[in-house]
């Protein structure tokens, strides 16, 4: 690794922040940390939006799906007719999968009117011989093989995969079970039925279906699990932020170093 | 069995006048929907019809389905074999036995080429050639095919026709096969049940006779009037669902006030059939209503779904007994585990690396 700089440097530019400078606010080693650190848009205000709403949506869903399976104990509130308790719980869980679907749509759209980095979890470029070698490379780091991570300016290779399996294609397998569930209530006919119903059908029995979105649950807390870790992790041991990035939209570089 | 009787034949036969039977075409066309102007036509057809000849074979089964089939009340079993239809083969009911028996299936087979409806309860077993079911010396798959070839339609009665059934239940050590899978050239109406409802049978059999065709199918080949909701959409109990009022333990106070039985492990909300809208004999109750969560008999693959008892399936892919929440919870467990490890020893990479960068300094 040489010690070049990616930057260009720029000395006619003036003193900068002369007045955090002078009041004490900015010392001469934050001066010289700045002139390193750069900054990139990469989230889009649209798909930080999805971001989070599609995190909240997915929260609501795990709760209100886990009571699905497992009902929480009988409440006696009143006569059958003046409580709904299952049926909010439901309520819910439908609702959440509305917002979770709109979103989903959206942020295809998106994918296409969007930045360059609104594309990359739809796709994975598997015949990309460099690709792999950088996938190896990334899982080397997480398995402490590594000392240095690199940079990344969108999902590092393995968040990638990681992203591509578990979000596009896991999220329209729950969208697709989900909605072949619901058709089973709204009716044959029905919106649902006629886009999703066919799923059923091919599935044989409901109660397999049941089986297959509950396991595809479990598959999201997985990932969950793993995405909110890795993104704390990597926003302290990587070269770049992660979490904030989801927040601002910027990713922001902690060296000037080449690679 | 020289000539086949009409509708019409039968009706005045049994005694009633032509006045009751142009009344009775006149409440038909009513029931139906249908305008004064389809009174003659009805009657036209009754007059005119010869009644559609049966031929009804059993493989691998019960006979639960034909117990249930001779109980309907509404149409009463013997106005269907006596005046609708004309059940020329069915070894179960009818007078005939042995080479007699036979005789009747192959002349039914040869006078009514592509006429006759075969009704299948049971399956054919296809391992061992399918030695495991014998009807007259031979297989019982070949029976099928043999019936199957002219047939206009085939009814496909139970779950044992339409899916497989308990035969047909992991291992399935004889390759118990349902009908659809056997024969692939022909309609098939599949009318799944452990066994069917009575009245659901016989309905079917009524529709076709009545208007000459197949009933309206779902996307499985289940009659829609009877298999297109499920048994928890009408079921009287679901507002107690809805409230999430449910029976905890079989012997509890929410069981004597017959509330929702979901945890319980009622198939309901997975299962299609007309059991809490038609019921059971002749409309007397049915599983729910005596307290009993639906096993979802109709439902394809009900038999290797785990316990009857337990709401969430059982699973057993992974060589041990689970269901989706255990084996969830555990790879749940598993990785949450896996990031608290990977955690600790990021932090000692890490405090390693500053103290080295320190000396290196």
């Amino acid at each position: 690794m040489s010690d070049a700089t990616i930057h260009t440097p720029n000395p006619q530019a003036p003193q900068p922040m002369e007045a955090a400078r002078l009041t004490g606010d900015a010392t001469a080693e934050d001066i010289e940390s700045i002139r390193k650190r750069t900054s990139v848009y990469v989230y889009e205000a649209p798909v930080r939006l999805w971001h989070w709403i599609n995190a909240a949506a997915i929260l609501v869903l795990i709760v209100t799906g886990y009571f699905i399976g497992s009902p929480p104990p009988t409440m006696m509130i009143g006569e059958a007719y003046q409580q709904f308790v299952f049926g909010y719980i439901r309520f819910a869980h439908f609702a959440a999968a509305q917002v979770l679907t709109v979103g989903f749509f959206f942020r295809i759209y998106w994918a296409f009117v969007g930045n360059h980095h609104a594309k990359q979890m739809f796709y994975l470029p598997i015949f990309n011989r460099r690709w792999w070698s950088e996938v190896f490379f990334e899982l080397r780091w997480y398995l402490f093989l590594e000392k240095e991570p690199k940079k990344y300016v969108g999902h590092n290779p393995l968040a990638q995969t990681a992203m591509f399996f578990f979000i596009t294609l896991g999220l329209n397998f729950m969208l697709a079970t989900g909605w072949a569930l619901y058709a089973e209530g709204a009716g044959q006919g029905s919106l649902p039925d006629m886009a999703m119903g066919w799923l059923l059908a091919l599935v044989g029995n409901s109660q397999r279906l049941h089986t297959l979105h509950h396991l595809g649950m479990w598959a999201i807390v997985v990932f969950m699990i793993i995405h909110i870790y890795a993104a704390i992790r990597e926003d302290i041991m990587s070269r770049q932020s992660i979490v904030s990035t989801m927040i601002s939209g910027h990713r922001t570089f902690k060296d000037d170093r080449v690679e | 069995m020289s000539q086949i009787e009409t509708f019409y034949d039968v009706m005045r036969r049994q005694g009633i006048t032509r006045r009751s039977f142009m009344k009775y075409c006149s409440l038909t066309a009513a029931a139906l929907g249908l305008g004064p102007a389809y009174v003659p036509k009805i009657a036209e057809a009754m007059e005119t019809k010869p009644r559609t000849p049966v031929i009804w074979v059993h493989g691998l089964e019960c006979t639960c389905c034909s117990e249930s089939f001779i109980r309907s009340a509404h149409p009463l079993a013997k106005d269907v074999v006596l005046s609708m239809i004309s059940l020329d083969y069915d070894d179960t009911l009818m007078a005939a036995a042995g080479h007699q028996a036979e005789a009747a299936l192959m002349d039914t087979i040869e006078k009514y080429k592509g006429n006759y409806i075969l009704a299948v309860e049971g399956n054919p077993p296809l391992n061992e050639d399918g030695m495991y079911c014998i009807v007259g010396g031979k297989p019982f798959v070949e029976q099928l095919k043999m019936a199957a070839e002219h047939a206009k339609a085939i009814i496909s009665w139970g779950a044992c026709a339409s899916y497989g059934c308990v035969q047909a239940a992991s291992p399935n050590p004889t390759r118990a096969t349902p009908v659809h899978k056997v024969i692939l050239d022909k309609p098939i109406i599949k009318v799944p049940g452990c066994p069917p409802i009575a009245e659901v049978m016989t309905g079917v059999i009524t529709y076709m006779l009545t208007f000459d065709r197949l009933p309206e199918l779902d996307r499985q080949g289940r009659p829609l009037m009877f298999y297109s909701q499920r048994i928890h959409d009408k079921c009287y109990r679901r507002p107690h669902f809805d409230a999430g009022q449910f029976v905890e333990h079989w012997d509890d106070e929410n069981a004597r006030k017959g509330y929702c039985l979901y945890k319980m492990g009622c198939k309901g909300p997975t299962t299609y059939n007309a059991c809490s809208t038609v019921r059971w004999n002749d409309g007397v109750s049915f599983p729910i209503q005596s307290g009993h969560g639906c096993i979802g008999c109709s439902e394809d693959g009900f038999w290797d779904q785990g316990g009857f008892y337990n709401r969430l399936t059982t699973i057993k892919q992974f060589g041990i007994e689970e269901n989706a929440d255990q084996i969830g919870m555990a790879s749940a467990g598993v990785v949450a585990a896996g990031v608290a490890v990977h955690a600790a020893v990021s932090a000692l990479k890490r405090a390693q690396k500053k103290s080295q960068d320190k000396v290196e300094d």
